[in-house]
């Protein structure tokens, strides 16, 4: 299969409008699931208006979050594929720039440092594209996260020593979580690094908040402080909009990567309530959105 | 627990009326202010056209679409998407947003810190919180922007909507010295321990 990038661009642009307004099922169905399980009557009201939104968001074609993020596009090409990849990285810059122009969104990029915005939510390094490999015959995967900024900035990175062990890996999760209060937009997915180095470490955290509900840690050391964590938050008080109650996240998430003998990093990078994303398969058959 | 309906700009005293756990609804008219918008006007003390004398301001960068100004949306701006950023960022102004432009509210997401208590003690203000990420919603009950100033700094332009039945929000802040943020913070801090305790952090 040979990639077309005129498709690639065309993707591009869709995905991110898409991901701005439809919320993805397994999130809606979490926001069922945090509903039951909440007992604080602020809490409960506040789901209630966040479930609505997302009625609203349908039904008059909106943005779900005034956030249109910084956009990070995660592409996956599978075997037998022939693609041009600095024209596909071309391609999805482009069709960022036309999502935002003829939408048209609000540009939320920003140079860092003069803090100029070109208004077309591209700048040095942004989008973020991502691109990896699997076994899946003639297929490329893309997904589109506008990643929202009030929840990355809840983003940490600690360069534990093994000495601290497995506790102090907790320990931070609970403290930052702490931390972050209702400045995240709770209910959250807490993304959780384990391992790595400082980097790999960070970026596993985002794979881990931006993981859809309902999977689970492929290690299973990671899986089992995943499913301790996901209980502690909870028992915080934190609850949504950091107003009280039970659900102050959805789940915690952990990803895991092998680290040196002297190390024993930890980052956490939060997902908040409007934990959107979009995806998009290309096959010889066609074009399907998951 | 008292539901408030207020016609902006208000007075000192329906400011301090107002306590947490009490609902508010504003009608009128509210302005949208943000990082850049503040670091403009109280680090590089650039003067703004509009007057924020006894208003509400929500922390904002609204999605919009550039119009020809007409009567409605006389800004050349009609609304696409507005909704509210983590408040907490912009701590170190409200206290000159109250003692220099009279804001008596402000609308946001994620509670403020001591600070702003202190002011809002001080000159008679009240923190509202609104949902943050239910944009979607927040839309609706804003028709119109009437007007915009230091649009260079688009979308953290200093923004005047028109609003129409703008809640319920929660008073979660007050001149009284209440903080439900605090509350909160205090309250998952003595849980702290516990919590640890349970997953073998202690």
């Amino acid at each position: 299969m040979q990639l077309d990038l005129k498709e690639v661009e065309e993707l591009a642009k869709t995905l991110y409008v898409r991901a701005l307004k439809l919320l993805p099922n397994d999130i809606k169905q979490g926001f069922e699931r945090l509903l039951m399980e909440e007992t604080d009557a602020t809490g409960k009201a506040i789901l209630d208006t966040m479930v609505e939104n997302i009625a609203v968001a349908e039904r008059t074609k909106n943005l779900l979050c005034q956030d249109t993020g910084i956009p990070i596009y995660n592409v996956v090409i599978g075997r037998n594929v022939e693609f041009d990849g600095a024209g596909m990285k071309e391609a999805i810059r482009r069709g960022c720039e036309r999502a935002t122009k003829e939408h048209p969104l609000r540009s939320s990029v920003v140079h860092p440092i003069t803090r100029k915005n070109e208004q077309t939510s591209c700048g040095p390094g942004v989008p973020l594209i991502n691109v990896d490999f699997d076994e899946r015959e003639e297929t490329v995967e893309i997904e589109m996260i506008p990643k929202g900024s009030g929840s990355e900035n809840g983003s940490f990175l600690q360069m534990l020593i093994p000495a601290d062990g497995v506790a102090a890996v907790k320990r931070f999760v609970i403290d930052k979580v702490i931390e972050c209060g209702g400045r995240v937009c709770p209910p959250t997915i807490v993304g959780v690094g384990i391992g790595g180095t400082s980097d790999l470490c960070m970026h596993l955290a985002k794979v881990a908040a931006t993981r859809p509900l309902g999977t689970t840690c492929d290690d299973m050391e990671g899986a089992k402080i995943e499913e301790q964590l996901s209980e502690a938050v909870n028992q915080l008080g934190i609850g949504p909009q950091g107003l009280g109650g039970r659900a102050t996240s959805f789940r915690v998430h952990v990803e895991v990567a092998a680290t040196h003998i002297t190390m024993n990093p930890v980052a956490v990078n939060i997902q908040c309530h409007s934990a959107r994303r979009a995806v998009a398969i290309i096959t010889p058959g066609g074009i399907a959105f998951e | 627990m008292t539901h408030h309906i207020l016609d902006m700009p208000i007075a000192e005293e329906q400011a301090r009326a107002l306590r947490v756990g009490d609902t508010v609804t504003l009608e009128k008219t509210l302005f949208g202010i943000r990082d850049a918008t503040l670091i403009a006007m109280f680090d590089r003390g650039r003067p703004t056209r509009l007057n924020l004398k006894g208003h509400a301001v929500v922390h904002t960068a609204p999605n919009v679409r550039k119009i020809d100004p007409r009567p409605a949306n006389s800004s050349g701006y009609e609304p696409l998407c507005i909704g509210t950023t983590t408040s907490m960022r912009m701590e170190r102004f409200t206290r000159p947003l109250m003692q220099r432009d009279g804001v008596r509210l402000i609308i946001g997401k994620g509670g403020m810190g001591q600070a702003t208590l202190d002011a809002f003690k001080e000159f008679g203000g009240a923190y509202l919180a609104v949902v943050g990420g239910a944009a979607a919603l927040e839309t609706t009950w804003i028709p119109e922007i009437e007007d915009v100033d230091m649009d260079d700094l688009h979308p953290e332009s200093l923004w005047k909507f028109r609003i129409q039945g703008f809640g319920p929000l929660l008073v979660t802040m007050d001149s009284h010295g209440d903080s439900l943020h605090a509350k909160v913070n205090a309250e998952a801090e003595a849980r702290r321990a516990a919590v640890l305790a349970s997953i073998g952090s202690a």
